[in-house]
């Protein structure tokens, strides 16, 4: 073509080059061409090379050259690499550099498995996501997976074998070990005892089993302190003494009523209950029915949040509660109960009766045997066993209730009878009942051994200390909550000289193999006759080993006389497992620590919770108010000083500062444990109280009283200063920051609009609206009304932006740095709020965004998708966006807050996310790493991104399915038809901001005949 | 005391004593800069300062070394101390671009004994103010991407940004007044050239002096200089306050979101201004006995225009809060009726409300306004009010806005302290070097106020 020959013709100079192929060598392109036409054409390609070439150098451009090539010179100086730099000769298998990859493993908390998918950047784990084959989490995660990144690269973790403190090794300690086990071995194993959690695990379980019928005399103890106990007590009281295991199928039940238990957010399948609980109450336009939640119990929990009804209650009322309850189905011997609680009871008597088999009643882990088993009898009066409450064998490989274990243990060691002790993956010394003396005891064995994860306060008093691997570096298997088994896959070896307790306890049954052949080989022997390597492959991929999952069975109900135990007194004492640091394991996870916790929104500490009337009878009424309150007129948000109480409960006492909760029972106290470590890592025992460390609920807690106890309480001299990130306001004026009414409001009045402030309209503004090139427009919807506030989003967000935490004297300035915070609002009184509202915030990345015309240097701005982007190398860090961002969501680097020189840190981190530095400002991108994935990979496939293809990190944890993102530009999109209910509102629309993200109003299906 | 007693010379008291000449002014004034001694109060006063100064350096030293955490600032107030001074300093240096531009070109003669000083005092008022924006980045080392500059990034700053406004405004500011100030100073640097025996300062003297003879010609091109240097000065007095009111007015946090931000800053600015050039004036004229040429005139007038500026911003003061109820903004309101007068911040406001509205009102006493030592003590007051005007806009405005979930406190650290007490100490050094070296009331327009200078100028009256 004629217009061609104006342009490179690639073919021509081609042809041409080849035919001069005599000249052999050849300096440049330009000496081949050697002709008029080829500088043409290179002119008209690239013009600006061009103009030098043709007609030479004038003295102007001389000097221009001299002066770049003396600078590129100089260039050249710094870019040589010393380190020589080795390609993969051989490239591995699947990897391709950049591109993730995803394995299925699992995690346990207490021997209970929940099946994750984790991510994995060259060879290295980086971000946990929930496994949606595994019945456990169904695609999502609760904050100790999602926190559990951190602790396997946590810089605290023990790194090597210690004996009495020093640097030994693995051999040594075998040595040792086998010269101790000799004369025990010969005598049948009299004299060893070896003190594990709960184990799930079937390999580990045939371990101890064989370990058991080599050695008859030896013992094996398991102990947890916040394990199922009860719940197994509960089912040998009611199904006349075996144990067994409950779980649920909240999907079919039309009533659920909780005997303080916080079945949402914490416990065995507290992730699949979310989920299944959650949708039956997805409300969209013309839903008129919904499940309903009725919760009795002491400390507002995320379950309580997202009850229909709740009714806070002391511990000795909880279970007066469950007995009356019980008492109308026929079970037990009933208890009287005040007036008020005894017309709750009758509407939720009604509820319930109306609801037989659609039904279900859960007691909560810490409430006694008796209330457990009365929950079975109740649930099976009304029919529900078989339709919403399934039994069968406990998913322990050996059931055992924990404190009794413990005790004996303990009771073994006094006596002098137990020669070896091996401790494996627990911490008794911190955790153990008080009256146990547990560590005192533990000096009367001649050889003590633990094998844990950081050199912690039972490690300090063994012989030998062997560190842990955590579960990514270790091959595994564990059960779920209704027995499915998945095997333990690990993504990374060993980071550092961590053994697994299944190494360990090969070595003690001389079994030469490897824990993968030990794990291979007992599914080999479970599943004979099939093609095993097929099957295993499978497992491994899918997360969960088919057929495994317990046949629920048929178990009657034989309750024998019980009667109520609690005792009373004029306080009473709540021990719970603290919703961040659980029993204490994860101290040293700093995302953890600082993560705001639960209604209390307190980080880095415990504290003595209370009501606000009880902490008024304290006489802890400062001169700024309640601690924890927020005081209209005078508020000093996050370094507040709480005053100190000392708690006596039988000849224990312990001091610990006073907060108050909304929604807490008057003369109650909610400890939570996990806190007042005294070793394991720089994280979980501070130097100074300034930065953490909170109180150690354990010193108050003894064998009868693990759950609850009978204390009392006293103001103490002295204060200490907690780190909140946000105080319990009344919300001032008219503001309508959350919406929310009752199912009846909503189809009466779906918008649920109360008042409004000015006209909403969104749409005004001076600069013309934003065009999406590539026709997507992200956004976001997040229903406030499944939303429990669980905090699952808030840790994922932290794993997948390489967010650094700050520590607790910054939280206390207010420099936190999460991209995403829950708000917690409350309706009604103090004492017992009749609605908990809780609203995840993060960036809403508002058309009108006012942070973007405000940046000197245009640092953040929008892309044509409609995100507010930051350009952290172009930030300056004036701070002016976070002023005049109507939703405080933006951070800023007020220090180096990003750990740059910690090693294990760097392999931990996002490699797909840039890790700030000081100076400059940060929030919520909308995960925009994962939506550029996500494009590239469908324009390669020369598709349009399809809906729910992309996942933010916020949304991928979130087990309620609270937050959606999509394309809103398209009507089909869920997060477009969640626009459209007649319920999504945007926060601050009267502010013209115009954000990308919507609320749902929170709905309460309330029960007409409780008022409140 | 050659002060002369008051009563009888009501209007007409002179702004120049008495029984001076030609010489006798000249003698008078480059003596404070020619004398061998230094006094005493001099090294005392400027070795405090300097100590301040020193104690600015350690500030900012650690401010750099760590970063503006070493700031109380947090989420909701980022923003704090630093631009608090800033505005202040900002507002303090419109006194004597009012003084010296706007008065000359109203031919207010008064002005004369006043300007020069009060010019040095605006440059070392921008130039503490310059140091804050500057130092309260994030990074620093990066603040000369506000500039337009061609770089191979390709960027330009933001020009929609309000701070991209202040960096021109500032920087032309800064620019003007420096021009005004000098050009204004070539004649008396002439002179002290003329006079110095010493002969390095007669170096320095006469190359500043830039060869300046007193010609006709001479005269005739400076005063065309200064006229024109004066116009271009003069809207600078409006837009440079107007422009920093724009960083709140233009935001959308209630209390910072308010069209009429821009005339009550300009206000501010001169009120706070003046409240300087008297707090400066009184112990000058003392220490350096110069009753004779800062009259009591001079103070009285200033006095006077405080007391307008005052009322104009008591008005606005007033209208804010009005409006916030009269709009019927619940965000407004609850910041006017709640947060301001009784969050926690409630003792900055009703101290602002008392230095700036009730005790200026003693103004209107004319015993009051020609007493200096209580002029000096009102003076400082109104200082005081200004500072926490800006701090209550800035810091309660940010510390509770729209959602209650993010409301914080603001707890300034000893850093903010220092470098702010340090500032002072700059500005205090600065004008202390100023007085040692350079001649503080203008030698040349003093001695056109004399009698004998204006019998040439008879065919006017």
């Amino acid at each position: 073509m004629a217009e061609n020959t104006k342009h490179l013709d690639l073919d021509t100079f081609r042809t041409r080059f080849d035919a001069k192929v005599e000249r052999t060598h050849w300096m440049s392109l330009h000496e081949l061409g050697d002709e008029e036409s080829f500088f043409a054409s290179v002119s008209e390609e690239f013009p600006q090379q061009a103009i030098p070439l043709q007609e030479g150098v004038d003295r102007r451009d001389f000097v221009k050259l001299m002066g770049s090539s003396l600078a590129l010179a100089g260039l050249a100086g710094c870019t040589v690499p010393k380190e020589k730099i080795v390609p993969y000769v051989r490239q591995p298998e699947a990897i391709v550099p950049g591109k993730p990859q995803f394995f299925a493993t699992a995690m346990t908390l207490g021997g209970v498995a929940t099946g994750l998918l984790v991510e994995s950047h060259m060879g290295r784990p980086t971000k946990i996501e929930g496994n949606p084959d595994h019945p456990g989490s169904m695609g999502a995660t609760d904050v100790f997976a999602q926190a559990s990144i951190l602790g396997l690269y946590d810089p605290d973790r023990a790194k090597t074998v210690r004996q009495l403190g020093n640097i030994s090794t693995w051999t040594n300690f075998l040595g040792a070990l086998g010269t101790e086990l000799k004369p025990l071995k010969d005598a049948q194993g009299a004299g060893l005892a070896i003190l594990t959690e709960p184990v799930t695990s079937p390999t580990l379980g045939a371990q101890m089993r064989a370990l058991l019928a080599a050695l008859p005399k030896a013992q094996w103890h398991q102990w947890e302190p916040h394990g199922r106990d009860n719940a197994l007590e509960g089912a040998r009281v009611a199904f006349g003494g075996s144990f067994a295991s409950t779980w649920y199928a909240l999907d079919k039940a039309d009533v659920v009523v909780s005997l303080d238990s916080d079945f949402l957010a914490s416990g065995p399948g507290s992730v699949r209950y979310a989920n299944d609980f959650m949708s039956r109450r997805r409300i969209r336009r013309g839903t008129s029915a919904a499940n309903r939640l009725y919760v009795v119990e002491t400390m507002p929990t995320p379950t309580g949040s997202a009850a229909d009804h709740r009714l806070p209650l002391k511990p000795s009322e909880v279970e007066s509660f469950a007995f009356a309850l019980a008492a109308a189905f026929g079970a037990g011997p009933g208890a009287k109960l005040d007036d008020a609680h005894e017309a709750f009871l009758r509407s939720v008597v009604k509820d319930l009766e109306a609801a037989r088999g659609r039904c279900v009643v859960i007691a909560g882990a810490d409430q006694p045997a008796t209330v457990h088993a009365l929950a079975h009898a109740i649930n099976a009066t009304l029919g529900n066993a078989g339709t919403t409450v399934f039994h069968a064998e406990p998913a322990d490989a050996v059931p055992a209730i924990g404190h009794e274990s413990l005790r004996q243990l303990a009771a073994d060691m006094t006596a002098g009878t137990v020669k070896v002790l091996l401790m494996v993956g627990v911490n008794p010394a911190y955790d153990a009942p008080a009256d146990l003396g547990f560590a005192a005891a533990l000096d009367k064995i001649p050889f003590r051994a633990s094998l844990s994860m950081y050199f912690d306060e039972t490690a300090e008093l063994c012989h030998w200390h062997v560190p842990q691997t955590h579960y990514l570096e270790s091959w595994g298997d564990a059960r779920a909550f209704n027995g499915a088994a998945s095997i333990v896959q690990p993504l990374i070896a060993p980071l550092y000289q961590g053994r697994d307790a299944i190494e360990l306890f090969a070595i003690l049954l001389d079994d030469a193999n490897m824990p993968y052949d030990i794990i291979r080989n007992y599914w080999k022997s479970q599943r004979p006759g099939i093609d095993f390597e097929t099957a295993w492959n499978k497992w491994l991929r899918d997360g969960v080993i088919e057929g495994t999952a317990f046949v629920p069975k048929a178990m009657t109900v034989a309750l024998g006389a019980i009667a109520p135990g609690a005792k009373t007194g004029e306080y009473e004492i709540c021990f719970r497992p603290d919703p961040a640091v659980w029993d204490g394991r994860f101290a040293n996870n700093g995302w953890l620590q600082e993560l705001p916790k639960p209604m209390t929104k307190l980080t880095w500490d415990n504290a003595a919770l209370m009501s606000p009337a009880t902490a008024t009878k304290l006489g802890l009424v400062g001169d700024r108010g309640l601690p924890g309150e927020g005081n209209e007129r005078n508020l000093h948000l996050w370094s507040r000083r709480a005053p100190m109480v000392e708690i006596k409960a039988g000849n224990r006492t312990l001091r610990a500062a006073a907060w108050v909760v909304p929604g807490h029972p008057d003369d109650a106290i909610t400890l939570h444990t996990g806190y007042g470590r005294t070793r394991g890592g720089s994280v979980a025992t501070p130097k100074e109280a300034a930065k953490g460390g909170g109180f150690n609920a354990y010193t108050l807690r003894s064998l009868d009283g693990l759950g609850h106890a009978v204390a009392s309480v006293g103001m103490a001299s002295g204060d200490y200063q907690l780190a909140c990130t946000q105080l319990h306001h009344v919300m001032p004026d008219e503001r309508e920051i959350v919406r929310s009414g009752t199912l009846e409001d909503f189809v009466k009045n779906p918008a649920l609009a109360e008042a409004h402030n000015g006209p909403h309209s969104g749409e005004m503004s001076l600069y013309p609206k934003w065009e999406s090139e590539t026709g997507y427009a992200w956004g976001l919807a997040v229903d406030t009304t499944v939303c429990t506030g669980c905090n699952g989003c808030v840790i994922a967000c932290h794993a997948e932006n390489n967010i650094a935490i700050v520590g607790k004297p910054q939280v206390m300035m207010g420099r936190e740095l999460h991209w995403m915070r829950i708000d917690t609002y409350y309706k009604g009184s103090p004492a017992s709020p009749e609605l908990t509202i809780n609203q995840p915030l993060m960036c809403q990345h508002c058309e009108n965004a006012p942070c973007e015309p405000v940046c000197p240097v245009e640092a953040t701005s929008h892309s044509t998708e409609g995100l507010n982007e930051m350009t952290y190398n172009r930030c300056v860090g004036t701070r002016y966006c976070a002023n005049n961002c109507p939703y405080k969501v933006r951070r800023f680097n007020y220090f180096q807050f990003s750990d740059w020189d910690t090693e294990s840190l760097k392999l931990m981190r996002n490699p797909d996310v840039t890790v700030r530095s000081r100076g400059v400002m940060e929030k919520c991108s909308l995960c925009v790493q994962r939506i550029n994935s996500a494009r590239i990979d469908a324009e390669r496939e020369g598709r349009r991104v399809r809906d729910g293809e992309i996942r933010t990190a916020c949304q991928a944890a979130c087990p309620t399915q609270a937050i959606v993102f999509g394309d809103i530009a398209d009507p089909n999109s869920l997060v477009s038809k969640l626009k459209a209910e007649p319920h999504s509102y945007r926060v601050l629309e009267e502010v013209n901001t115009n954000p990308r993200t919507s609320y749902l109003g929170a709905v309460r299906n309330k029960n007409k005949e409780i008022a409140g | 005391m050659s002060e002369p007693s008051s009563q009888s010379r009501f209007d007409k008291t002179p702004v120049i004593a008495p029984g001076h000449s030609f010489g006798s002014i000249t003698d008078k004034i480059s003596s404070i800069v020619l004398r061998k001694e230094t006094p005493k109060g001099w090294i005392l006063g400027f070795g405090i300062a300097f100590v301040f100064v020193m104690m600015m350096m350690y500030a900012v030293a650690w401010l750099l070394m760590w970063g503006v955490g070493v700031w109380g600032l947090n989420n909701p107030v980022a923003w704090g101390f630093d631009i608090t001074n800033f505005v202040w300093w900002v507002g303090i240096g419109h006194a004597g671009t009012l003084i010296s531009a706007i008065l000359l070109l109203l031919k207010q003669e008064w002005r004369t004994s006043i300007n020069r000083f009060a010019e040095a005092m605006t440059l070392f008022a921008v130039a503490c103010a310059g140091m804050f924006p500057a130092l309260h980045t994030g990074r620093p080392w990066f603040d000369y991407w506000l500039m337009p500059y061609p770089n191979t990034m390709g960027l330009w700053p933001q020009f929609r940004s309000p701070l991209v406004w202040d960096v021109f405004a500032i920087s032309t500011y800064g620019t003007v007044s420096f021009l005004f100030w000098f050009v204004g100073l070539i004649p008396d640097l002439a002179t002290l050239r003329d006079r110095t025996e010493h002969k390095g300062l007669k170096m320095v003297y006469a190359l500043l002096a830039m060869g300046w003879r007193g010609s006709a010609k001479h005269w005739f091109r400076y005063e065309t200089a200064y006229l024109l240097l004066a116009g271009l000065a003069t809207p600078l007095v409006v837009s440079v306050h107007t422009v920093v009111s724009f960083d709140f007015a233009t935001s959308v946090i209630p209390g910072w979101h308010t069209t009429f931000f821009p005339p009550y800053f300009v206000a501010g600015a001169i009120f706070s201004g003046f409240a300087m050039v008297l707090t400066l004036a009184i112990p000058i004229r003392k220490a350096y006995g110069l009753e004779d040429f800062i009259t009591m005139r001079h103070l009285e007038n200033m006095a006077k225009v405080m007391l307008a500026t005052g009322l104009i911003v008591a008005y606005a003061y007033v209208m804010e809060v009005f409006f916030a109820w009269y709009s019927g903004n619940s965000y407004e309101k609850f910041l006017a009726f709640d947060t301001r007068p009784q969050g926690p911040f409630w003792w900055a406001f009703w101290a602002l409300w008392t230095c700036n509205i009730a005790i200026p009102q003693l103004l209107w006493f004319k015993k009051l306004r020609t007493t200096p030592w209580i002029l000096w003590i009102l003076s400082i007051i109104v200082n005081i009010g200004m500072w926490l005007e800006r701090f209550v806009i800035i810091v309660t405005s940010l510390h509770r806005d729209y959602l209650p979930s993010s409301w914080g406190m603001y707890d300034p650290t000893r850093y903010e302290y220092m470098l702010f007490f340090g500032t002072i100490g700059l500005f205090v050094a600065l004008m202390f070097l100023f007085i040692r070296s350079l001649p503080l009331i203008s030698i040349f327009e003093m001695r056109t106020l004399l009698p004998e200078a204006s019998v040439q100028h008879n065919e006017e009256h």
